[in-house]
C-alpha cells in the first residue's frame, strides 16, 4: 500500500467501486441481515417461547399461515422461529472455523515462508496431506470421535481449513521477504519474530480477509452438512442442517419444515459468496475482468 | 513421455504412506472408546479386554500401524468391530456405486458446463454472461443435501416421475455383477429395462451432485476461453481468414479445456468425499452411507478404509489430470 494515497481517500474509492456493483451490495445487505439474527434473532423471532424450548402440541404440522409463514413441526414450534434463532449457531460457528484457520493457518504459513530450507518441506508436505482427505470425511470422523457439541464441531472442522491459508501466506511472505524494508529492519538488529510479525504479516492481511470472507460460506456451509448427518450442535438448540435432517424424516406431507431451514443455509451461504466475490474484485485487480 | 509418467507415479509413494499414518492416528489416537461400545453396555473389565485381544488394540500404537501397513500390502483393510466383516468385502460391494454415481454427476457437470463456459466467453459482457455469473455463484451456494430433498420432493413424492431413493427396487433381480456398474452391468447383460430403471435412479442424486461442478466448470471454461481468445495465434488464425466457428470449436476450446481439466480433476476427489450428503439424502449404497453409519457408531477400521480409498483414488485423479494435460498439451511434460 503505497503511504501517498491518504488512507481515507483509499476508502472512499474503494467504497464507490464497491457499490457500483448491486450484486456485492445485496451480499452486503444479506450479511448484514444475518448478523443482525445472529446477535438478535432469539428476540426478533415471533415465538421466542418456541426458541426456547417450550412445544404446543396441539397447533403441531400447521401449514404455513398468517401466524405462521412457515408453519410448525412435529411439536407445534413456529419453524420461522426456529429459524431465525438458528443464525446464531451458524454465524458463530462459521466465524469460529474461519478464524481459528486462519490463526493456525497464517501461522504456519507465515514460519514456512519466513524459514524456508527443512522446515518448509515439512510444515508444506503436511498441508498437502491434509489436501488429499475430503475435509467433510475427516471433520465427520474427527467430530464424531469427540462427540457432540459446538466446540468439538469447529475444532473439527478447523482442522482441515488451515492449510489453504497456510498456502497463500507462506507465498505472500516469501514475497515480501526480500523486499528492502525487511533488510533495513533486520540492520536496526529486529529479531526474527519481529520483523515477521510486525513488519511482514500487516502487509500480508488483505488477500487474507479476502480469502476469509469467500470462505465464510463455504463454513457454515459444512457446520449445516455436519449437522444434516446427525454430527456437531444437538437440539434442542436450533440449527439449519439439522432441521432440515428432521423434517426429512416427515417429508412429502409436512413439506415446508424442509423449507425454512434450507433457504436459510443458502441465503446465508450466498450472502457470503456474494460479500467474498465483491471484496476480491475491489482487492484482486488480476481477477477482475 | 513415459519418463514423465514414471517420475509423477513415484512422487504418489511418500503421499500414499503419509495419508495412511495420518488417517490411522486420527482413528486411534482420539478419545472414545469403541471397544467399550462393541463389547456392549454391560461388559465386565474383561470382556472388554478380550474384545480388545481379538482386534489387536491392546498392542503398542507402532505395532498396530505395522500390522495394519502390511495388512494393507495384502489387500486386507481390517474387521469391522461391530459387523466383524471385513473391511475390504465391505469396501469392494460399496465402491462401485459411489464411483457410478460421482461419474454420473461429473458427466452432467463437464457435458452442460463447458459448452455453457464457451458461450459465456463468446458472448461476454451480454446478459447471457451477467446472469451465468449469478447463477453460478448461486448454484455452489446450494447446499447438496437441500437440493437432493427438493428433488425428491418435486419428482419423486410430488410429480412421481422418478423413483425416491435406493439404486435398484428390492423387489426385482438386479443384473449379474460384473463391474458393479448397475449401468454397466445391465449393458452387459443386455437388459434394457434393467438399464432404464437404474438411469431413473440414478437421475436425481446425479443432478443434486452436479449443480456445484457444474457453475464451476462453466466459470473455469469462460475464464480459459477468453484468455485464449487474446493468444495471438488466434489473431494469426483470423487474419489468414478462418472461419470464426473453426477458430472457436477447433483451435481455441481445445486449449481452454485443458487449462480447465485441473479444476475437474481436482472437482473429482471434492465429490468422492461429499457424497456422504448426497448418499444419506438418497439413501444410496455406497461409501459415504457406509461411513456415515461406521461414524455414527464410532467403527473406526470402516472409517479409515473409506478416508484412505478416497485419498488415494484422489491422488490418482490428479496424476491422470497431469498425464492428461502432458497429452493435450506437450509443454507440460518438460517441466
Amino acid at each position: 500500500m503505497s503511504a501517498t494515497v491518504a488512507p481515507r481517500q483509499a476508502f472512499r474509492r474503494a467504497a464507490y467501486r464497491f457499490t457500483r456493483s448491486w450484486l456485492s451490495v445485496l451480499g452486503l445487505v444479506m450479511v448484514a441481515g444475518l448478523l443482525l439474527l445472529a446477535v438478535a434473532g432469539p428476540w426478533l423471532a415471533p415465538f421466542p417461547d418456541h426458541v426456547a424450548g417450550s412445544v404446543n402440541t396441539a397447533a403441531r404440522f400447521r401449514p404455513p399461515s398468517l401466524a405462521h409463514p412457515f408453519g410448525t413441526n412435529e411439536v407445534g414450534q413456529d419453524v420461522l422461529s426456529l429459524v431465525m434463532a438458528g443464525a446464531r449457531v451458524s454465524i458463530v460457528a462459521g466465524l469460529a472455523v474461519v478464524m481459528l484457520g486462519t490463526l493456525v493457518g497464517t501461522v504456519i504459513g507465515a514460519i514456512a515462508g519466513y524459514a524456508g530450507g527443512w522446515v518448509d518441506e515439512v510444515l508444506m508436505r503436511l498441508a498437502d496431506l491434509k489436501l488429499t482427505i475430503p475435509g467433510l470425511m475427516l471433520a465427520m470422523a474427527v467430530a464424531a470421535a469427540l462427540g457432540a457439541g459446538m466446540a468439538n464441531m469447529v475444532f473439527a472442522i478447523a482442522l482441515s481449513w488451515w492449510p489453504g491459508y497456510a498456502r497463500l501466506v507462506r507465498a505472500e511472505v516469501m514475497a515480501r521477504k526480500e523486499e528492502m524494508f525487511v533488510t533495513a529492519a533486520r540492520a536496526i538488529g529486529a529479531s526474527g519474530a519481529r520483523i515477521l510479525f510486525r513488519h511482514i504479516l500487516p502487509n500480508v492481511a488483505t488477500p487474507v480477509i479476502v480469502k476469509m470472507s469467500l470462505d465464510m460460506g463455504f463454513a457454515i456451509l459444512t457446520v449445516a452438512s455436519l449437522g444434516f448427518i446427525g454430527i456437531g450442535v444437538r437440539p434442542p438448540t436450533p440449527e439449519w442442517g439439522a432441521m432440515l435432517s428432521v423434517a426429512r424424516g416427515y417429508m412429502p406431507d409436512f413439506w415446508w419444515m424442509a423449507l425454512a431451514p434450507g433457504m436459510a443455509i443458502f441465503v446465508a451461504v450466498f450472502g457470503f459468496n456474494l460479500l467474498g466475490d465483491g471484496l476480491r474484485d475491489l482487492f484482486d485487480p488480476k481477477a477482475r475482468r | 513421455m513415459i519418463r514423465f509418467l514414471l517420475r509423477r507415479l513415484l512422487l504418489t509413494v511418500p503421499v500414499l504412506v503419509g495419508l495412511t499414518a495420518l488417517v490411522f492416528i486420527i482413528g486411534r489416537m482420539l478419545p472414545g472408546d469403541p471397544v467399550a461400545l462393541a463389547a456392549g453396555p454391560n461388559a465386565s473389565a474383561a470382556e472388554i479386554a478380550d474384545v480388545a485381544r481379538e482386534f489387536g488394540l491392546d498392542r503398542p500404537l507402532l505395532t498396530q500401524y505395522g500390522s495394519y501397513l502390511s495388512g494393507l500390502m495384502r489387500g486386507d483393510f481390517g474387521v469391522s468391530i461391530f459387523t466383524r466383516r471385513p473391511v475390504a468385502e465391505d469396501l469392494a460391494a460399496f465402491l462401485p456405486a459411489t464411483l457410478e454415481l460421482v461419474f454420473a454427476a461429473m458427466f452432467i457437470a463437464v457435458a452442460i458446463g463447458l459448452p455453457m463456459g464457451l458461450a459465456t466467453a463468446v458472448w461476454r459482457d451480454r446478459w447471457p454472461d451477467a446472469v451465468s455469473r449469478v447463477a453460478a455463484l448461486g448454484a455452489i451456494s446450494m447446499p447438496r443435501f437441500f437440493l437432493g430433498l427438493l428433488l425428491q420432493l418435486g419428482f419423486a413424492m410430488w410429480l412421481g416421475w422418478l423413483p425416491l431413493s435406493g439404486r435398484f427396487p428390492i423387489t426385482e433381480d438386479p443384473p449379474p455383477w460384473v463391474t458393479g456398474f448397475l449401468t454397466i452391468d445391465a449393458l452387459v447383460a443386455g437388459d434394457g429395462y434393467a438399464f432404464g430403471v437404474a438411469c431413473q435412479h440414478l437421475l436425481l442424486p446425479a443432478l443434486a451432485m452436479s449443480l456445484s461442478p457444474l457453475a464451476t466448470i462453466m466459470r473455469m471454461m469462460r475464464a480459459s476461453t477468453l484468455e485464449v481468445l487474446q493468444q495471438d495465434y488466434v489473431l494469426t488464425e483470423r487474419a489468414l481468414g478462418l472461419s470464426r466457428s473453426l477458430i472457436l470449436f477447433k483451435y481455441v476450446s481445445r486449449n481452454a479445456v485443458a487449462a480447465t481439466l485441473t479444476v475437474i480433476g481436482l472437482y473429482f476427489g471434492w465429490l468422492l468425499g461429499g457424497t456422504v450428503l448426497v448418499e444419506t439424502v438418497f439413501d444410496w449404497p455406497g461409501i459415504g452411507l457406509y461411513a456415515t453409519k461406521s461414524v455414527v457408531s464410532q467403527d473406526f477400521m470402516p472409517v479409515i478404509g473409506v478416508t484412505l480409498v478416497i485419498g488415494t483414488i484422489f491422488v490418482f485423479a490428479n496424476l491422470l489430470v497431469d498425464v492428461m494435460q502432458g497429452l493435450v498439451n506437450p509443454r507440460v511434460r518438460v517441466e
